[in-house]
C-alpha cells in the first residue's frame, strides 16, 4: 500500500496559466482592451426606511416592534426575517447606545491609503433589542480612546442640513453619565 | 441519494493577474481534471460553473460568457453564485446532479478574474454593501472583517499574536504548492505583526491577495465509478446555510450559519463528534482570524479554543488535526470561486494520497472542506471521505 503511494505523482502536476503585472498593461506590453462603465441607479426606499429616515432628517432615531418575538428592530424592516409576521409598533428609540465592535481604517473605499484613520463600527441603539443597531462613524475621540463597550451619543447634524440620510447623524461620540 | 464519487480535480496558477482570458483559464483547470479523470468533454453529461460577483470580470451574467471554457457548449449548464460561498457551494450543486441520479458524470469548474478590475477589485465591492444604510457612509468591504475580527477577539480575549500563527502556517503550507501566490517558507510571527495596518486590527499580512484563477472537480455516479478507479473518494455529506443579511443585528463573535451548515452536512456524513470523526480541514480563510472563526462554527474545537489548538502545533500539517494543509487562500491565493482548488481539490488529492509534498503523514480518512461568503452570513460545507 505505501509502496503504491510513494510511485503516485503529486497534485496538481502542473500549474497553467501566464502572470502578468499591473505595468505590463500601464506600458502596454500586452494586448488588452478597456471600459468604463456609466450607469447610475435611484432607488426608492419602501415604508419602514423611509420612515426611519425622515426621522432621522427630524433629529430622532426610530425602531420597529415584532410583536411576536418581541424584537424591537433597528434598522426598521416592514416584517421579521426571523418570524415572518408584518411588523406592526413604531417605537422610538434614544439617540445613545453601546459601540459592538469597531475598526480604524487607513483605507478609503477605493482602498486608497489614507493618513488619518477613519474611526468606523457598529453601535447597538438604547431601547432596541440588544445587539441591534447600525454601522457609523465616530468622533470627537482619540483613536486610542475608541473602545468595545463604550457607552456614545449621536451627533447630529444642523436642522437644516439634514437631508433624510443615515449621515445626518455626523457620527457618534463618547458619552458620559449625566451629559445630554 | 446515490453515491458520487470525486474521480479528478485541476486549477491553474493563481495570480493577481493573469494574461489569459476566464474562458481560457477555465478551459486550463478542466483539462487538467479531466485528464486525471482520464475522460473527455463528450464523457460529460452535465457542467456546473462557480463564479463569484459579475463585478470582478466586468461581464454581467458571466456564467453565459465562461460556457465555452468549461466544456458546456451544447450541454445541460448552470452558473451558482453565493459570494465567497461559492468556491464549495458549486461542487455541492455539482454533487446533486449526480446524487439525484440526474446525471452520471459532471464536471465542476470554478472560475475568478479579479485583476481585471481598476484601480482595485475593492472598488467593485462597494456595490454589495445596502444601498440605503451603508453605502452613505463610503465603506470599503475590509471594514466588514476588521469589525468581525475585533469583536471575535475581544469577546474570547484573543492576542493577535495567535492570529498571526495562522498566515504564518498557511503560507508556509503553500510552499509545497505549484500554484501557490504567496508561498513563503522564511515569514514569522513578527513580520505579520509589523506589516502595514489597513483597517486595524486587519494588518496587509493578515489578508489573502485578490487573484486571478479557476478550478476543476470531476464527479462519477457509483453506478460507474468502477470504470475510472478502484479507490475512488466519496462525497459524504453537504451543507450551506445563510443567516440574516442585517450583520448589525447580531453577535459577529460565532459564525452560527456555519453551524448550521456544518451540522447538515456532518449528520449526512454520520459524523457525531467532529474533532474525532475529521482528520483535517479546509476551512475558508481569506483572513486568518477567519480559519479559526470558521474552526469554532466546524465544531472542530470550543468558542475561542482555535487560538489556543494553533498556538500548540495541532493544526500544523504533521500537528493532529491539520488545518488548510494546501496553504489556503492567504498562501495559494484567493480567486473567490476559485477557491475550490484549496477547499475541495484539496481534500479529494490529500484523502488520494496525491499531495505531494503538501501530503499530511497518518492515512487521512476524512476531510472537510468550506467557504463563507456574502455579508457575513452564507456558509458552504462539504465533507470527503475514502
Amino acid at each position: 500500500m505505501t509502496e503504491k503511494k510513494e510511485q503516485k505523482e503529486s497534485y496538481p502536476k502542473y500549474a497553467p496559466g501566464t502572470h502578468v503585472h499591473d505595468k505590463d498593461i500601464y506600458e502596454r506590453k500586452i494586448t488588452y482592451t478597456w471600459w468604463e462603465p456609466e450607469v447610475q441607479y435611484s432607488w426608492s426606499l419602501g415604508p419602514a426606511m423611509s420612515r426611519f429616515l425622515q426621522e432621522l432628517k427630524a433629529g430622532k432615531i426610530i425602531g420597529i416592534k415584532c410583536n411576536r418575538c418581541r424584537r424591537v428592530i433597528v434598522p426598521p424592516r416592514m416584517f421579521c426575517e426571523y418570524c415572518y409576521g408584518p411588523t406592526s409598533d413604531w417605537v422610538y428609540l434614544k439617540d445613545t447606545g453601546t459601540v459592538e465592535t469597531f475598526s480604524l481604517s487607513y483605507l478609503d473605499a477605493d482602498a486608497r491609503r489614507i493618513e488619518e484613520p477613519i474611526l468606523i463600527g457598529v453601535i447597538s441603539i438604547d431601547g432596541a433589542s440588544p445587539k441591534h443597531g447600525f454601522m457609523h462613524y465616530f468622533g470627537e475621540m482619540k483613536p486610542e480612546e475608541l473602545k468595545i463597550g463604550m457607552k456614545v451619543k449621536a451627533v447630529w447634524k444642523p436642522e437644516n442640513e439634514r437631508e433624510g440620510s443615515i449621515t445626518d447623524i455626523k457620527y457618534f461620540k463618547p458619552f458620559r453619565g449625566g451629559e445630554e | 441519494m446515490k453515491d458520487v464519487a470525486v474521480i479528478g480535480a485541476g486549477m491553474t496558477l493563481f495570480r493577481r493577474r493573469l494574461k489569459e482570458t476566464g474562458k481560457e483559464l477555465s478551459f486550463l483547470a478542466a483539462k487538467m481534471a479531466l485528464e486525471e479523470a482520464g475522460i473527455q468533454k463528450s464523457d460529460l453529461d452535465m457542467v456546473v460553473m462557480g463564479s463569484a460577483p459579475d463585478a470582478f470580470d466586468g461581464i454581467h451574467m458571466k456564467g453565459e460568457n465562461l460556457i465555452d471554457g468549461a466544456a458546456a457548449a451544447g450541454k445541460p449548464y448552470v452558473r451558482v453564485f453565493n459570494g465567497g460561498g461559492t468556491g464549495v457551494f458549486a461542487p455541492i450543486a455539482g454533487w446533486w446532479h449526480v446524487a439525484s441520479g440526474v446525471a452520471d458524470i459532471v464536471m465542476v469548474v470554478c472560475e475568478e478574474k479579479m485583476g481585471s478590475c481598476y484601480p482595485h477589485p475593492q472598488t467593485a465591492f462597494r456595490h454589495i454593501w445596502d444601498p440605503i444604510i451603508d453605502r452613505p457612509l463610503n465603506p470599503n468591504l475590509i471594514w466588514l472583517f476588521a469589525m468581525e475580527m475585533n469583536r471575535y477577539m475581544t469577546v474570547y480575549n484573543i492576542k493577535k499574536e495567535d492570529i498571526a500563527r495562522v498566515a504564518v502556517k498557511n503560507k508556509r503550507n503553500a510552499v509545497g504548492h505549484p500554484c501557490a501566490q504567496l508561498a513563503d517558507p522564511n515569514i514569522t510571527i513578527d513580520d505579520v505583526l509589523n506589516s502595514e495596518v489597513m483597517a486595524w486590527p486587519v494588518q496587509r499580512l493578515d489578508v489573502s491577495p485578490p487573484s486571478d484563477g479557476a478550478s476543476a472537480l470531476i464527479y462519477c455516479s457509483k453506478d460507474k465509478v468502477h470504470q475510472f478507479t478502484d479507490d475512488p473518494i466519496w462525497v459524504d455529506g453537504v451543507g450551506w446555510g445563510i443567516d440574516s443579511t442585517m450583520w448589525t443585528n447580531r453577535d459577529l463573535c460565532f459564525p452560527r450559519y456555519v453551524a448550521t451548515a456544518a451540522k447538515m452536512a456532518y449528520k449526512m456524513a454520520g459524523i457525531t463528534n467532529p474533532p474525532k470523526d475529521i482528520d483535517f480541514a479546509e476551512p475558508y480563510d481569506p483572513f486568518d482570524y477567519k480559519e479559526l472563526h470558521h474552526m469554532e462554527g466546524l465544531l472542530l474545537c470550543k468558542k475561542g479554543e482555535a487560538p489556543i489548538l494553533t498556538r500548540e502545533g495541532v493544526t500544523q500539517r504533521d500537528g493532529d488535526l491539520p488545518i488548510c494543509p494546501s496553504g489556503g487562500l492567504l498562501g495559494v491565493g484567493n480567486p473567490i470561486a476559485a477557491t475550490m482548488g484549496q477547499k475541495v481539490c484539496e481534500v479529494y488529492w490529500q484523502l488520494a494520497g496525491k499531495a505531494g509534498k503538501r501530503q499530511i503523514p497518518g492515512d487521512p480518512r476524512v476531510g472537510v472542506g468550506q467557504a463563507w461568503g456574502d455579508i457575513m452570513q452564507m456558509a458552504t460545507v462539504i465533507v470527503l471521505r475514502r
